[in-house]
């Protein structure tokens, strides 16, 4: 069972161990795939941040005069319905899709992980409260709280970000509670109940470590879900207003113009977003590979 | 194990009435409320106030609650002014075009996606599993109502071979009649569980080939077809069982967009219809329906675990 001594090495913070993520990161770098998601992720930070500062455009103020112009040399992917250069706007819908993607997941990950990890580890009738109370929200249709959500305020980043982490955070509270049901009666856990060690102790240190595959896996779903979700948000009518723009708006929006053949306003957005979605769960994927420190080497 | 069922129901049961209170005090909280959504923003105080009155909405909170929660389980799911029709039979109309849909698509992404996460877990880092890999990440990438529109632009305009819209019946009979009508749908819906489901499957059984019994069986001399399919493939599909119970919301949600797109007659136009009129009733009826039905698959994906992994004892 190399599991335990795998463990100690990763929780101890002797200086003699390598540190928790020296392992992960040389099996990271050995993987093409996760290489070429960080690339595709790395150029669109690039292409968004930077893009503006080179390539300037106005976003604010509409031209209908330039409207649906096809690409050309003074637009490069042509202009939208309402004359905003195409390019330019899918930097700066970049920018708020992303911004909304990692925040959301972030935020909805970690608090997920610790209400699955303490539920899981308390088990008994904490375990029964927190967990009806993940199953009511989980049993009401995401975009039924969306819709009500979206409906009540004037939807802003912050309020999208909330609202997205508000319905993601239950998928991996119930994945980790899976696992903590399992990973309480491994040995080393029951170790550290023997030695003395308390509940806090055995979730932060073994239990939600020792979930981390599944925590890293659904995390960089949690990103691609939280852009897909402001996406399908921009379809109901319920997204961002402009000027602002991210790609779920430009792409509901240049839906509506299938049939007179504007593909620019379509694929350009659609395309960022597959790309970009397709690139954190290639991130997320090596890393659960990598984490998974008894798989390798087989 | 009897036990352990019967605790399940009554939780359960605590978790249907926890929706119907969360459900029914969101629906309260919206702005506007019935009066103004009923009839119009020109409405009278007085107007207002009577219709609020005749329509019990001037009572508090928990007696209407009560009211409706009584209502509720003899049946009666209260009555749509917008479509002039109860809402059991609104659902009762709509429900079994929804059901076509969501059950051929979760069948069909099973069938997919089971054997294509063990071909990859078994040929991991071989060219089959990257490049199913590239294809199940792309899918699960797509927006569901951007990958309807590029089907259709590809299956309906380039290569007119299938109709762009869903039949349109309300019979069950001729819209199972008209299956060309229904692959593109089916397809869209299911194109992204078939992603889902294959990667956790995936996950799922490059754990399994890690843990000790399939090393037992193989040092027993079992053949490599035999520790695949009776050790590796019944504690793999563990956590797809889990998954499958929960997806019911997202299955849902994922036919919502579905019927938007190609304008299918199902229980996700009825609720997204009712949501733009905010149709209090049809609303609530819908997302408790929803939410029994996911109570029910979590019920079930509980037991299943319990069953197929005896380390899991819920004492």
């Amino acid at each position: 069972m190399t599991a335990i001594p795998a463990d100690d090495a990763v929780l101890s913070d002797s200086p003699k161990t390598r540190g928790v993520f020296a392992g992960p990161l040389s099996a990271f770098a050995e993987n093409k795939l996760a290489v070429v998601g960080l690339g595709i992720v790395v150029a669109f930070i690039l292409f968004c941040y930077v893009g503006p500062l080179v390539y300037h455009t106005d976003q604010v103020h509409i031209d209908l005069s330039q409207a649906t112009l096809p690409p050309s040399g003074t637009h490069p992917l042509g202009t939208n319905e309402v004359g905003y250069d195409q390019l330019g706007r899918l930097m700066a819908g970049g920018q708020s899709s992303l911004e909304v993607g990692v925040a959301a997941a972030l935020l909805a990950t970690v608090f997920g992980t610790l209400w699955g990890a303490i539920a899981g580890y308390a088990g008994g009738f904490i375990d029964s409260a927190m967990m009806r109370i993940v199953d009511a929200l989980l049993a009401v249709p995401a975009l039924f709280l969306l819709l009500f959500l979206a409906s009540i305020a004037r939807p802003t980043i912050g309020l999208l970000i909330l609202v997205i982490a508000f319905i993601s955070w239950l998928g991996p509270a119930r994945l980790v509670r899976g696992q903590a049901l399992t990973l309480r009666t491994r040995d080393y856990v029951t170790s550290v109940r023997l030695m003395g060690g308390g509940p806090l102790r055995a979730i932060l240190r073994h239990i939600a470590p020792n979930a981390i595959g599944t925590v890293v896996v659904n995390a960089t779903f949690q990103v691609a879900d939280a852009i897909l979700l402001v996406a399908t948000l921009s379809f109901l009518g319920l997204g961002i207003p402009p000027p602002a723009a991210n790609w779920g708006d430009m792409l509901s929006n240049g839906i509506n113009y299938t049939y007179d053949g504007y593909w620019w306003l379509i694929y350009p957005p659609g395309l960022a977003i597959v790309l970009v979605v397709v690139a954190f769960n290639l991130i997320g994927d090596a890393l659960r590979d990598s984490f998974e420190v008894r798989l390798q080497k087989r | 194990m009897t036990g352990f069922i019967t605790r399940r129901l009554l939780q359960s049961i605590v978790v249907v009435l926890l929706v119907t209170v969360i459900v029914f005090v969101l629906l309260h909280l919206l702005p506007g409320g019935p009066a103004r959504a009923q009839l119009g923003p020109r409405a009278t105080p007085p107007a207002i106030a009577n219709f609020n009155h005749q329509m019990g909405y001037d009572r508090s909170v928990p007696v209407q609650y009560w009211h409706w929660l009584t209502q509720l389980v003899t049946g009666n799911l209260g009555f749509s002014v917008k479509f002039n029709q109860s809402v059991v039979s609104l659902i009762g109309e709509r429900l079994p075009k929804t059901l076509v849909l969501t059950v051929l698509s979760t069948l069909f992404a099973l069938v997919v996606a089971i054997p294509l996460g063990m071909v990859q877990a078994v040929k991991r880092n071989h060219a089959a599993d990257y490049a199913i890999t590239f294809w199940a990440f792309v899918f699960y990438a797509t927006p569901p109502f951007f990958l309807g529109v590029v089907l259709i632009v590809v299956f309906s305009v380039y290569l007119p071979i299938l109709p762009a819209e869903a039949p349109q019946s309300s019979s069950i009979g001729v819209i199972l009649s008209q299956p060309a009508g229904l692959i593109l749908p089916v397809l869209t819906l299911a194109l992204v569980t078939i992603a889902q489901f294959s990667r956790y499957m995936r996950s799922s059984v490059i754990e399994n080939l890690a843990e000790d019994y399939v090393r037992t069986a193989r040092a027993k001399g079992a053949g490599e077809r035999s520790v695949l399919i009776r050790h590796v493939l019944r504690n793999s599909l563990i956590p797809v069982a889990t998954l499958l119970g929960l997806s019911l919301p997202t299955i849902f949600s994922g036919a919502l967009i579905t019927e938007a797109v190609f304008n299918f007659p199902g229980m996700g136009q009825l609720f997204w219809t009712a949501a733009q009129t905010q149709d209090y009733p049809i609303m609530l009826g819908i997302t408790v329906l929803v939410g029994v039905a996911t109570v029910i698959g979590s019920l079930l994906a509980d037991l299943a675990y319990a069953v197929l992994d005896p380390r899991v004892r819920y004492a």
